[in-house]
């Protein structure tokens, strides 16, 4: 924009450069907040921190105490347990509900939005709805005992080998129905008059879906697998209201592990190093997604 | 998308084409009653006495309807040695979540409207950076931030919170409104620029005017977000400070004295009520904004 003769250079200097200061103070607290906090426990990481963090590089010290340490073993077990369980079957219920609904049914906007309510819930308010039925005495396995079936047994909740599914359960129930949202989109742009043409060749239904549609979907499949290891390895609220991570530390997640570390443990440097390897997972799942899609943006 | 249950059928197979549909319908109640349950159950136990509880079961109506547990949630369960209910800390959360929303909603407009119409060198490097900050786990940033907190003084404060919220909710305010700001054709905002209109003088009477789909969006997407946060809340409040969600959690998991199941339930659907409510209201723009956060571009 051309300033008019006579305006101080000053305010012309503003006026050219109004863009860059309105994104200054973002791009500020983006480097400061994200990335330099990501440095600050990095750092730590490689400290002997305790309850106070300390500055002076030690090395891989506090790597080498998470990986020899049983409680971070099981929590990193546990969310390959849970992320893996958790991403496969709300993909596959939510593909399954997204193909059943689609298939003209009279009430599908009613029965979308109870499959998709649990999405706008707190993972606290899903926990702690759970665990109520999920009570062993009071719960479910004691509703099913009162209609006669007194064997019935249905403790996962305190079970240690059994809570971490509990955990899966709830996850699949919150989020499953946005898979179904995400797929339900997909299968309405596809391309109709293929399908209707594949129909006039006499091709069976589920061909269709096998052969044309599915495929078809695969950037979808890509967004729906990057959002659920991303609420999996952020899995935090749930685990805190559903089992506080027991029996003992059996259903521990990395993010539960480094709250402890944080701010019950007072152990600083492990809760940095573990908080180091869940953005090292994060970042293998997600940066080439990001990469390819800032690409193909560009291009 | 094309009915495939329509296609030509034989007339022998009508029978089966029916049963079928019957089948489909039944399949989809099922998972109706799945996703239906734990609400049904959360209602009609926080409608329950205690003594019913014990020795009713989980899914039968209540025989007696009470709402003394709705009025002990509200205002009476003790959260720790705090004996107040949820009341308080729904209003902390509505403290910290209007200016938080109403903050990060703001700067999010500006940030897109600069990157998508104002392109200059080192605005797509700015729009990276601030992608790739959407999915960090914030376990990574939770202890650089309590210490920065405690410098500038609001540790444990609502301010804290509401700062907290803000910066970490720029990258997706921001991803909104560039992506949408990206599809208005660029040369709107050179024609006005000829005419001598300045970078706010274009925000304001050309892209805010157009902007209501998204800002609706963007300000349920981090309603929800925040009204729902646990993590943030749990690690930067103190006690009198803290918001719904982490108060909910303390009524749940406390040891102390005998366990009240209706309570729970009540203050859970009490916690549940704000997001429940937008989403009834305007569903759409909901489910809008979580594919938006997915599906990028």
């Amino acid at each position: 924009m051309e300033a008019p003769k006579g305006t101080h250079p000053m305010i012309k200097w503003l006026e050219e450069n109004t863009p860059k200061l309105i994104l200054a103070p973002s791009f500020i607290a983006v480097l400061v907040f994200v990335y330099g906090f990501i440095g600050w426990t990095a750092w730590v990481s490689l400290t002997r921190s305790r309850l106070l963090p300390k500055y002076e590089i030690e090395g891989l010290i506090q790597y080498e105490r998470l990986f020899v340490s049983p409680r971070w073993d099981t929590a990193f077990g546990n969310l390959f347990v849970f992320g893996i369980l958790f991403i496969a079957i709300a993909m596959i219920l939510g593909l399954v509900l997204a193909i059943l609904l689609d298939q003209n049914i009279r009430t599908e906007g009613a029965i979308r939005t109870i499959y998709l309510y649990p999405m706008a819930l707190s993972m606290i308010v899903t926990g702690t709805a759970w665990k109520w039925i999920l009570n062993p005495g009071l719960g479910l396995e004691a509703t099913v005992r009162g209609w006669g079936f007194e064997n019935f047994r249905f403790d996962w909740l305190v079970n240690p080998d059994m809570a971490i599914y509990t955990i899966v359960l709830a996850a699949i129930w919150q989020s499953s129905g946005f898979v179904m949202a995400l797929f339900l989109a997909g299968l309405r742009s596809v391309d109709g008059e293929i399908i209707k043409a594949a129909q006039v060749d006499g091709i069976p239904t589920w061909r269709v879906y096998t052969a044309i549609i599915i495929p078809s979907m695969a950037p979808i499949f890509l967004s729906a697998f990057i959002v659920l290891s991303h609420l999996a390895i952020k899995s935090f609220d749930l685990v805190i209201a559903l089992t506080g991570g027991g029996p003992g530390y059996a259903t521990d997640l990395p993010a539960t592990y480094m709250y402890a570390m944080a701010f019950s443990r007072g152990d600083i440097g492990q809760a940095a190093s573990s908080a180091m390897v869940m953005m090292m997972v994060v970042f293998a799942i997600v940066v080439p997604y990001l990469y390819s899609e800032l690409r193909s943006k560009d291009g | 998308m094309a009915d495939l249950s329509s296609t030509s059928v034989p007339a022998e197979s009508q029978a089966g084409k029916i049963a079928l549909r019957w089948l489909l319908y039944l399949l989809l109640g099922v998972f109706v009653l799945f996703y239906l349950m734990p609400l049904f159950v959360m209602i009609t136990t926080s409608l329950k006495s205690l003594d019913e509880i014990r020795t009713g079961d989980l899914i039968s109506l209540p025989r007696e309807v009470t709402f003394d547990a709705w009025r002990t949630a509200w205002s009476g369960a003790c959260t720790g040695i705090q004996c107040e209910g949820v009341r308080p800390f729904f209003w902390n959360s509505v403290l910290i979540a209007i200016p938080a929303v109403a903050i990060s909603t703001l700067v999010g407009a500006l940030n897109g409207y600069v990157v998508a119409q104002w392109r200059f060198r080192g605005a797509n490097i700015f729009f990276s950076l601030m992608l790739f900050g959407c999915f960090i786990p914030f376990q990574v940033v939770l202890l650089p931030m309590a210490r920065v907190l405690g410098i500038m003084g609001i540790a444990g404060t609502i301010p804290g919170l509401i700062f907290v919220h803000v910066i970490y909710g720029l990258g997706f305010t921001t991803l909104f409104f560039r992506n949408y700001y990206v599809s208005i054709p660029s040369e709107l905002t050179k024609a006005a620029k000829v005419d001598g209109a300045g970078f706010f003088r274009i925000f304001w009477s050309i892209f805010l005017p157009l902007s209501l789909p998204i800002i609706v969006v963007t300000v349920i997407w981090q309603f929800t977000q925040i009204w729902n946060d646990f993590l943030f809340g749990v690690s930067f409040s103190q006690a009198g400070t803290q918001p719904v969600t982490v108060a909910l959690n303390n009524i749940v998991n406390s040891t102390t004295g005998v366990k009240e199941y209706n309570v729970d339930m009540a203050a859970a659907i009490i916690a549940a009520l704000p997001t429940l409510f937008v989403y009834v209201v305007a569903g759409k723009y909901f489910v809008r904004g979580l594919t938006a956060g997915s599906v990028k571009g």
